[in-house]
């Protein structure tokens, strides 16, 4: 891995809301077709930290690069062109569309903007693709606010694909979930790790967490304590302590 | 098989109402239909960034004057031909909305309503304080001599405004189908998502500001030679705020059609209760539909329309 130049490169991230500090100094790399897992309590800044990366807010200080540009001053929609395309821990569907619209907008505004794209078929076509990926094949005409949990966080993951993205960042995506469900979201999860996506998987599900994840970063108050293979992170004291206490 | 392209339908009933008004003798229906395709306008241009990105504006009629205004300014300087005048109210009202966008499309929801009812506010108030154009007095403009081909001055006015009608129309549709209308309801949904989706939330938003505005200052510059004097009070009205957001409330705001449907169903009324009853009506009859369509069909006609046709298809199948 250490031969192969990083796709994601944030160096120093840090992030205030007033005298609140969300995150400090936070480095964190992501390698091609890697599957990392970011865990850590409550507030810890797991999402200040997704909206930064994703740009959904900016970040105060620290460097972001992407494959090889710098892109931490870049509105959200240029990273999500760029290939760096995140979910919402809580689905946030066009609910006004239906559920294979929902895609044409991310296949329409981001997919066509890659260098790459090679849109062969229409936006329709390509959406129904993945939505036959996901499991949604069958829901793709019907409204997407009539959707039930768990079809709503696969519409949220096919909405991600569907922007064409290098980097998936997944926020919780099963919170809430039956274990069933949860296995349902891993397996989907590791169907898009193997079209080469790397992701990044934010959890409070420890099972999910390890058996996704090959590398795992933990976050406790702001502050990046662990950042290793997931076997070392799970033995590592302090990760232990912040999760279970003493 | 080549379908009729549907944008035919507008320019047919345009081609016909032109017909109309070269049939028709009394001058009142040119004076009244006027005022019914200003509206359209109006509805329409609001829509596109009310219904589609869902950006409330409650300033129309600081757009509106601001094209009242210009012409105005025009008539004082060099007294150019109309169609001179609405680019120029139009431009001038676009670049407003360009200014405004930067300023308050950062609000969101009511914030971003109350902030365009500021602008119509501070406008109103330079306005009143401008010397040039009159100022609180108000200017008289005299209308031109007729023009050629056409049988009245009023007749020239009411075409040149269904001819912004159509244009107005044929655009907003246009934005409806395109990716840009796509980008504008993504945005109405959920703007945050919309952007994590790759829209360019704020160019679109600048854009449909800037258009929205543009079409309202175009649809203001021949008012001062229709109403002859021109004062803040009656180019500032709140009428043309309330109606430009009524109308497609009441027709239904997905769809182009919606704002023609309810800018020609309230303009009628209000028309013709302004003749037969009084001018003060008019406020209360919008204010009575806009609760009754609020409360009994938020998605207005076209909206009732749709789910009638829907419960209809859904029936014979399951």
């Amino acid at each position: 891995m250490t031969t192969q130049k990083s796709l994601l490169e944030a160096i120093s991230i840090g992030k205030r809301f007033g005298g609140f500090v969300a995150l400090d100094a936070v480095d964190i790399a992501i390698w091609p077709g890697e599957r990392v897992g970011l865990i850590g309590p409550n507030g810890s800044g797991k999402s200040t930290l997704v909206n930064c990366l994703s740009g959904a807010t900016g970040s105060d200080t620290g460097t972001i690069s992407f494959d090889g540009r710098a892109i931490e001053r870049l509105p959200a929609h240029r990273r999500t062109r760029l290939g760096i395309v995140r979910t919402f821990q809580i689905p946030l569907p066009f609910t006004s569309m239906t559920v294979v619209g929902n895609l044409t907008i991310p296949l329409r505004f981001a997919a066509r903007r890659h260098p790459e794209a090679k849109a062969a078929e229409s936006d329709i076509e390509q959406a129904l693709l993945i939505l036959e990926d996901v499991g949604l094949r069958d829901k793709a005409y019907e409204s997407s606010a009539g959707l039930t949990q768990v079809e709503m966080r696969k519409l949220e993951l096919a909405r991600a694909v569907a922007a064409r993205p290098k980097l998936l960042i997944a926020d919780e995506t099963m919170a809430g979930l039956s274990n069933s469900e949860v296995d349902e979201i891993i397996s989907l999860l590791f169907k898009l790790n193997d079209q080469g996506i790397a992701i990044i998987m934010i959890e409070h599900i420890m099972g999910a967490v390890m058996a996704f994840s090959q590398r795992v970063v933990v976050l406790v108050a702001g502050r990046k304590i662990a950042d290793d293979v997931t076997d070392v992170v799970m033995r590592n004291a302090e990760v232990v302590r912040a999760y279970l206490g003493e | 098989m080549r379908r009729i392209p549907s944008w035919i339908w507008p320019v047919a009933v345009a081609v016909f109402i032109l017909t109309l008004s070269r049939l028709v003798e009394n001058e009142y229906y040119m004076f009244a239909g006027y005022v019914v395709l200003q509206y359209i306008v109006l509805a329409s241009a609001w829509n596109i960034l009310g219904g589609y990105a869902g950006y409330v504006n409650f300033g129309s009629a600081a757009f509106f004057a601001i094209g009242a205004y210009g012409t105005v300014v025009l008539d004082k300087l060099l007294e150019p031909p109309l169609v001179v005048a609405i680019l120029f109210g139009g431009i001038v009202a676009s670049l407003v909305g360009l200014v405004t966008a930067y300023l308050t499309l950062r609000l969101r929801g009511v914030f971003f309503a109350i902030a365009t009812l500021a602008l119509a506010i501070v406008l109103q108030t330079l306005v009143m304080n401008w010397e040039f154009v009159g100022g609180p007095l108000g200017f008289y403009t005299i209308r031109p001599d007729s023009i050629a081909g056409f049988p009245s001055y009023v007749n020239y006015l009411f075409v040149v405004m269904l001819v912004l009608a159509l244009i107005s129309v044929l655009v907003a549709r246009a934005i409806e189908r395109s990716f840009v209308g796509r980008g504008l309801a993504a945005i109405r949904d959920n703007e945050l998502a919309a952007e994590c989706c790759g829209v360019p939330t704020l160019r679109l938003k600048v854009f449909a500001t800037m258009l929205s505005g543009g079409l309202m200052g175009m649809a203001g510059a021949p008012f001062p030679y229709y109403i002859t004097y021109l004062d803040p009070n009656s180019a500032f009205s709140i009428a043309y705020s309330i109606n430009s957001i009524a109308m497609p409330l009441i027709g239904g705001m997905t769809y182009w059609i919606g704002p023609v449907i309810g800018a020609v169903l309230l303009a009628v009324i209000q028309q013709v209760a302004t003749v037969t009853i009084s001018s003060e009506l008019n406020l209360m009859i919008v204010g009575v539909l806009l609760i009754s369509f609020i409360t009994l069909a938020p998605n207005g006609i076209v909206g009732l329309f749709e789910s009638y046709r829907q419960q209809r298809h859904r029936r014979p199948g399951t």
